[in-house]
C-alpha cells in the first residue's frame, strides 16, 4: 500500500528547498506548541504525540488533542479516520493531506509546501483508535451547523459515554431545535452522566430517559452499568426488564418480516420454474442456470457501466433487468428448439438431458468469467438499512420483496390479458383443440419456455445483489424452486406466491429456534408430510385438463 | 471356455511382456523428471480457493525448473481436477500415484477432501502436503500439515480480542461441518477453561453457501445487547462470507462494536465485497499480503508476472505451498532421492524461510513452525496487521484442550514413529 503511494506522488523537490522548509516547519511548529493552550500538558502538546505506532498512545493522543480545543483538533481527527494523516519519522512532525492531495502542516492547517507524503509514514489505527477518534469526532462536532452531522454526532457520544462531553451537550442542548436531534443528545448526555461521578437522583434520571429508547443500544448500556448504587441499579434493571418484555415483540414481527423477505427470494427463483414445470410440466434442471445468466448479466452490465460511464452506476439494475431477461429468454428459446422439445412427454429425459445442460452452462460461466465470485455492487439506493420500530430493514431487501412483487403481477397480467397468455394457457389446458383452432402450438411451446427462463433471468438481477454471483449460484435455488413449485400446486401463481411466503415465515420463525440447519430440516419434513397428504400441493388445477 | 482360457493366456503373455519392458521404463523414470502432483478441485464450489494453488504450484515448479529443477533433474507437474468431489479425490489421488508415479503430491482444501485422501496416501506410501489451516485432531506419516492447526490461528486470536478488545461475551458462528465444529468446540473448551459463563458463549452452525443471513446477524445483535463487549468468531467457510458481510454492513455492525474476528476469510475472498464497511474486523493467519518483507514482495513481484494480472491477490494457503514446496526440495536434496521413505525421514528438521521474514522449520508431528498474525481488515481490501507473536509457534496437532487429545502427542521420528501415542498410557494408539 505504502508503494502504491509512493509511486502516486511526484518526485521530491529540490533538496535545499525543502530542508529550508523543513527547518521552518519545526520552527512554526515548535513555536505553536509552546504557545498552545493551556490546557495542553505533556511535552510538546497535543500534536507531536500523535506522531506514534503505539496504539494506546495514539487513543490516548487522540483523547488529549479533542480535550485540548486546538482548533486543528477536527480536521485532524478526521484525517486520522480517512487515513489522511502521516507524519516524519526525523522530527515527529504532523502532517494531513486534504482531499485536493495538498500536505497541510497539522498544527496550524496551513498548506505545507514541499512536504511529499512519499517521505511521510501513515499513522494506522486499529478498534481501540478507532473508538477513541469516534469518541473525538462526536465530541468536537456536536455544535456543527448540518444537523445530520449533530445527529451523527449525539449518537457517537451515546456510545463512548465521554463525560467530559457533557458541558459540550449542555450547551447545545439550550439551543438545538430540532426534536429528533435534541432526543439523541438527550440519551447522550444521559449515558454521559450514568458514565461519570454525579449525585444519585441524576443518574436515576438518566436510566428513564436511556429506557425511553428502548432500543438494543439502550439495553447494552443498562445491562452493562457497574458499580452503580443499589437505586441506580435497580432502576437499570427495572428498565432493563421493561426493554425485554418490548424487544420480544419486536422479534417476532421482525422474524416474520425476515420470513416474507426469504419468501420473496423463493418467489422469485421459482416463478420461472411455475411457468416451464408448472404449466408446460418440463423438468428444467437447468432453471437456476437461468437465474445465473441473469446475474451475470447483470455483472456484465455494471462493469460496462463502470468502465464507460461511472455516473451512471446508480441505474446499472434499470439497464440489467431488460437485458437479463432478454439474455435468459434467448437462451431458453434456444435450449427448447435444440433440446426440449425432442424430449415432451418424456420426463426422465428430459430430467436428465437439462441436469447435463446445467453441468455444461456452469462450466462454460467459469471457462468465460473464472472460477472466482464477480463483484456485484449494490446501487447507493440498494445499500444500508432503516429502522421501523426498532426493526432493521436493509433497503436491498426490500427492494426485492417490491420486485418479486412487481414480477408476479406482471407475469399475471402477461397470462390474463394478452393473445399470447390466452395461446399458453389454450395450449396448456387442450393442445390438440388449441391446434385446430389455429394455434401454432411449436411456437407458443417455444416462447413459453422462453418467457419462464427470461423471468428466471430477472430473478437472477435480484439474486446478485444479495448471494454471491459465482458459477453455483443457480445450483443452490434449484431445490427450492421445485419445492415452492409443488408445494404451490402446479400450474397455479397464486400457490407459488403462498407456498413461497409460507416456507419463508416458516423458516425464519424456526431458525431462531432450532438453527438454520435443523430448521431446514424440519421445514423439509412438514414439506413431506404435506405432499402425502395432498399430492397436488396448496392449490391444486381441476378439471378434466388434469386428470389427462 | 475354450475362448477364454486362451484369452487368458494372451493376457498373460502380454503381462509378462510388460514387464520385461517395464524395466528399463522405470530406469529411465530415473534420470527423466520428477513427477510432483497437484490435487486441487478445478470445477464445482471449492474451484473458487483452489484455481489458485494450482496456479501457485504450477509457478513454484517453473521457477525451479530455472534453477535447475532437483538432483539434477526436471520437475514436472501433474495436474488433475477432483471438481470438488470428495470421492473423487481418493481417485485422483490413486491415479497420481499409481499411474503417474509422482513423488509426492500437494493438495486438498476441505477437511473431508483430505479425510477421503488420507487412506489412499498410507497405502500406498506417498507424501501429501497440505496446505490449508484445519481442525488438527489427527497426524498421519504420509501428510505433512503446512496449514495452521487450531492453535496457531484460533487460540491467539481469541486471546488477542480478550486481551486488546476486553471481549466477555462470544459468538461462535460457522458453516456446518468438521471443521468449524471441532474448532468450535476447542474454543468452548478453551474460554470456558479461562472462566467464561456458558451463558457468555453463542454457538451458531449454518449450511454451505447460506445466504440470508438477516435473522443471524439480528441474533447476534440482541446477543451482544447484554452490556458486556461482544466479539463474533467466524469460522464460516467460502461463499456464505460474502453475504455475511454484507448483512453486517447493511445492518450497520461496525467493527468497533462487535467485531468479527475470521479464520477463513482471506485476500482472495474479500476480492468479491466492498470492504468500505468492514473496515476494523479481524482475521487471523500466518500470512497476510500486505506483509512487508523484501521476500513476500519479491513473491508477489514473481506472482504476478507469472500470473499476468497485478490485482490478483496472494493469500495464507499460497504461503504455506510455498513453504511445503521448499522443504520436499530440501528433503530431496538431503536425503538424495525422491523415494517416500528417505524423503519423509528427512523432512522432519528442515528448515526454511517464510515469507514473514522468519523461518518455519518441520517439526516431528508433521506440523510446522509459524507465527500468528491478527489482520484487520482495510478498506482496500487488505489486512494491516495489528499484532503477531513475538516468534513462531509450533502446529499442536492433538489440542490440549479437549478430552480424549490432550494426552497425545504425535512423533514420526524412529523409534516412536507413531501419530497417537498417549503419554499417560505410554502407548502408542490413542486412548
Amino acid at each position: 500500500m505504502e508503494q502504491g503511494a509512493a509511486r502516486l506522488v511526484p518526485p521530491p523537490p529540490i533538496m535545499v528547498v525543502s530542508r529550508v522548509l523543513r527547518g521552518f516547519a519545526v520552527v512554526l511548529l515548535l513555536a505553536l506548541a509552546l504557545a498552545g493552550p493551556a490546557r495542553a500538558q505533556g511535552e510538546g502538546g497535543p500534536i507531536p504525540a500523535l506522531a506514534t505506532t503505539n496504539f494506546d498512545e495514539l487513543s490516548r493522543a487522540i483523547e488529549r488533542l479533542a480535550l485540548s480545543g486546538h482548533p486543528q483538533a477536527l480536521p485532524i481527527v478526521e484525517a486520522l479516520r480517512d487515513g489522511r494523516l502521516m507524519f516524519r519519522q526525523e522530527d515527529r512532525a504532523v502532517f494531513w493531506r486534504d482531499p485536493a492531495g495538498a500536505m497541510r502542516d497539522a498544527a496550524t492547517g496551513e498548506v505545507a509546501a514541499g512536504v511529499a507524503a512519499g517521505g511521510l509514514r501513515p499513522l494506522r489505527l486499529n478498534n481501540r483508535v478507532r473508538r477513541a477518534i469516534d469518541a473525538a469526532v462526536g465530541a468536537l462536532s456536536l455544535s456543527n451547523a448540518d444537523p445530520r452531522v449533530r445527529l451523527a454526532a449525539a449518537e457517537r457520544v451515546f456510545r463512548s459515554r465521554d463525560p467530559e462531553a457533557i458541558p459540550a451537550l449542555d450547551s447545545q442542548l439550550a439551543r438545538e431545535t430540532d426534536a429528533r436531534i435534541r432526543r439523541a443528545m438527550e440519551a447522550a448526555r444521559a449515558a454521559a452522566i450514568l458514565a461519570s461521578d454525579r449525585a444519585e437522583p441524576e443518574k436515576v434520571a438518566a436510566v428513564s430517559v436511556i429506557a425511553a429508547r428502548g432500543d438494543l443500544d439502550a439495553r447494552g448500556l443498562l445491562a452493562g452499568l457497574t458499580g452503580a448504587s443499589p437505586v441506580v441499579a435497580d432502576a437499570a434493571a427495572a428498565a432493563v426488564a421493561a426493554i425485554d418484555r418490548r424487544q420480544a415483540m419486536v422479534r417476532i414481527v421482525q422474524d416474520v418480516y425476515y420470513g416474507i423477505s426469504l419468501g420473496s427470494v423463493l418467489l422469485l427463483a421459482a416463478i420461472g420454474l411455475a411457468v416451464t414445470f408448472g404449466t408446460m410440466g418440463v423438468i428444467n434442471m437447468a432453471h437456476g442456470e437461468m437465474v445465473m445468466l441473469g446475474a451475470y448479466t447483470t455483472f456484465v452490465v455494471q462493469e460496462a457501466i463502470r468502465n464507460h460511464a461511472p455516473h451512471l452506476f446508480d441505474w446499472s439494475l434499470a439497464f440489467a433487468v431488460p437485458l437479463a431477461f432478454l439474455v435468459s429468454a434467448l437462451a431458453g428459446a434456444i435450449v427448447e428448439r435444440t433440446i426440449i422439445r425432442f424430449l415432451y412427454g418424456r420426463p426422465l429425459e428430459t430430467l436428465l438431458a437439462t441436469f447435463g445442460l446445467s453441468l455444461v452452462l456452469q462450466q462454460a460461466v467459469r471457462t468465460i468469467f473464472g472460477p472466482n465470485n464477480r463483484e456485484v455492487g449494490n446501487p447507493s439506493w440498494m445499500s444500508g438499512a432503516f429502522e421501523i420500530a426498532d426493526i432493521t430493514i436493509t433497503w436491498n431487501r426490500l427492494w426485492i420483496i417490491v420486485f418479486a412483487a412487481v414480477v408476479l403481477f406482471g407475469l399475471m397480467l402477461v397470462l390474463r390479458r394478452t393473445a399470447f397468455g390466452l395461446a399458453m394457457r389454450a395450449v396448456t389446458q387442450n393442445r390438440r383443440m388449441a391446434a385446430s383452432m389455429g394455434i401454432r402450438t411449436p411456437w407458443v411451446d417455444c416462447a413459453t419456455f422462453a418467457l419462464g427462463s427470461g423471468v428466471a433471468g430477472l430473478a437472477g438481477v435480484a439474486l446478485s445483489q444479495i448471494d454471491n454471483v459465482s458459477p453455483n449460484l443457480g445450483q443452490s435455488y434449484i431445490i427450492d424452486s421445485f419445492m415452492v413449485v409443488v408445494f404451490g400446486g402446479v400450474g397455479n401463481l397464486w400457490g407459488t406466491l403462498v407456498a413461497a411466503m409460507t416456507l419463508g415465515v416458516v423458516n425464519k420463525l424456526l431458525e431462531p429456534v432450532a438453527g438454520a440447519v435443523l430448521g431446514k430440516i424440519v421445514v423439509l419434513v412438514l414439506l413431506v408430510l404435506f405432499i402425502q397428504r395432498k399430492p397436488r400441493g396448496l392449490f391444486p388445477l381441476k378439471g378434466r385438463a388434469v386428470e389427462n | 471356455m475354450n475362448l477364454s482360457r486362451r484369452s487368458l493366456l494372451v493376457g498373460g503373455a502380454a503381462l509378462a511382456a510388460a514387464g520385461t519392458l517395464a524395466s528399463p521404463a522405470i530406469l529411465r523414470a530415473q534420470t527423466g523428471p520428477i513427477r510432483i502432483g497437484v490435487l486441487h478441485s478445478l470445477s464445482g464450489t471449492m474451484a473458487i480457493s483452489e484455481t489458485t494453488l494450482k496456479d501457485v504450484m504450477l509457478m513454484l515448479v517453473e521457477e525451479q525448473n530455472k534453477k535447475g529443477g532437483v538432483l539434477g533433474r526436471r520437475i514436472e507437474p501433474v495436474v488433475v481436477d477432483p471438481a470438488s468431489n470428495w470421492p473423487l479425490f481418493a481417485e485422483r489421488a490413486r491415479e497420481l500415484i499409481s499411474v503417474q508415479r509422482v513423488s509426492a503430491v500437494f493438495g486438498c482444501w476441505t477437511s473431508v477432501s483430505r479425510k477421503s485422501v488420507l487412506p489412499v496416501f498410507e497405502e500406498l506410501n506417498n507424501i501429501l502436503f497440505y496446505p490449508v489451516q484445519y481442525e488438527g485432531e489427527e497426524s498421519s506419516k504420509n501428510i505433512f500439515y503446512t496449514g495452521a492447526a487450531p492453535n496457531q490461528q484460533a487460540i491467539p486470536a481469541v486471546d488477542y480480542l480478550a486481551a486488546e478488545e476486553k471481549v466477555q461475551r462470544w459468538a461462535l458462528l460457522g458453516t456446518d461441518y468438521v471443521y468449524p465444529r471441532t474448532t468450535n468446540r476447542i474454543l468452548d473448551a478453551y474460554l470456558k477453561q479461562k472462566g467464561v459463563a456458558a451463558d457468555d458463549i453463542m454457538v451458531n452452525y449454518t449450511p454451505f453457501g447460506h445466504s440470508d443471513w438477516q435473522s443471524i446477524v439480528a441474533q447476534v445483535k440482541r446477543f451482544g445487547s447484554a452490556g458486556k463487549k461482544t466479539a463474533v468468531v467466524s469460522t464460516i467457510n467460502g461463499d456464505a462470507n460474502v453475504p455475511f458481510y454484507k448483512e453486517l454492513a447493511n445492518q450497520g455492525i461496525k467493527a468497533t462494536d462487535i467485531p468479527v474476528v475470521a479464520f477463513s476469510v482471506g485476500e482472495e475472498e474479500l476480492a468479491g465485497i466492498d470492504t468500505a464497511p468492514l473496515v476494523g474486523h479481524l482475521a487471523a493467519w500466518n500470512y497476510f499480503m500486505s506483509v512487508d518483507t523484501p521476500i513476500n514482495k519479491e513473491f508477489i513481484k514473481t506472482w504476478h508476472a507469472f500470473i499476468k494480472n497485478t490485482r490478483r491477490p496472494t493469500n495464507d494457503p499460497m504461503e504455506a505451498h510455498v513453504i511445503g514446496f521448499n522443504m520436499w526440495l530440501e528433503a530431496v536434496k538431503k536425503a538424495g532421492t525422491t523415494e517416500a521413505d528417505p524423503v519423509i525421514d528427512a523432512l522432519i528438521g528442515v528448515a526454511v524461510p517464510n515469507l514473514t521474514g522468519g523461518i518455519s522449520t518441520m517439526m516431528p508431528n508433521h506440523h510446522i513452525t509459524k507465527p500468528v498474525l491478527i489482520g484487520e481488515v482495510q478498506a482496500d481490501g487488505q489486512f494491516n496487521t495489528v499484532w503477531q507473536t513475538p516468534g513462531t509457534v509450533v502446529g499442536d496437532e492433538w489440542s490440549d484442550y479437549l478430552e480424549g487429545s490432550k494426552d497425545l502427542i504425535a512423533d514420526w521420528r524412529a523409534p516412536m514413529r507413531c501419530g497417537n501415542f498417549n503419554v499417560r498410557t505410554g502407548r502408542c494408539g490413542g486412548g
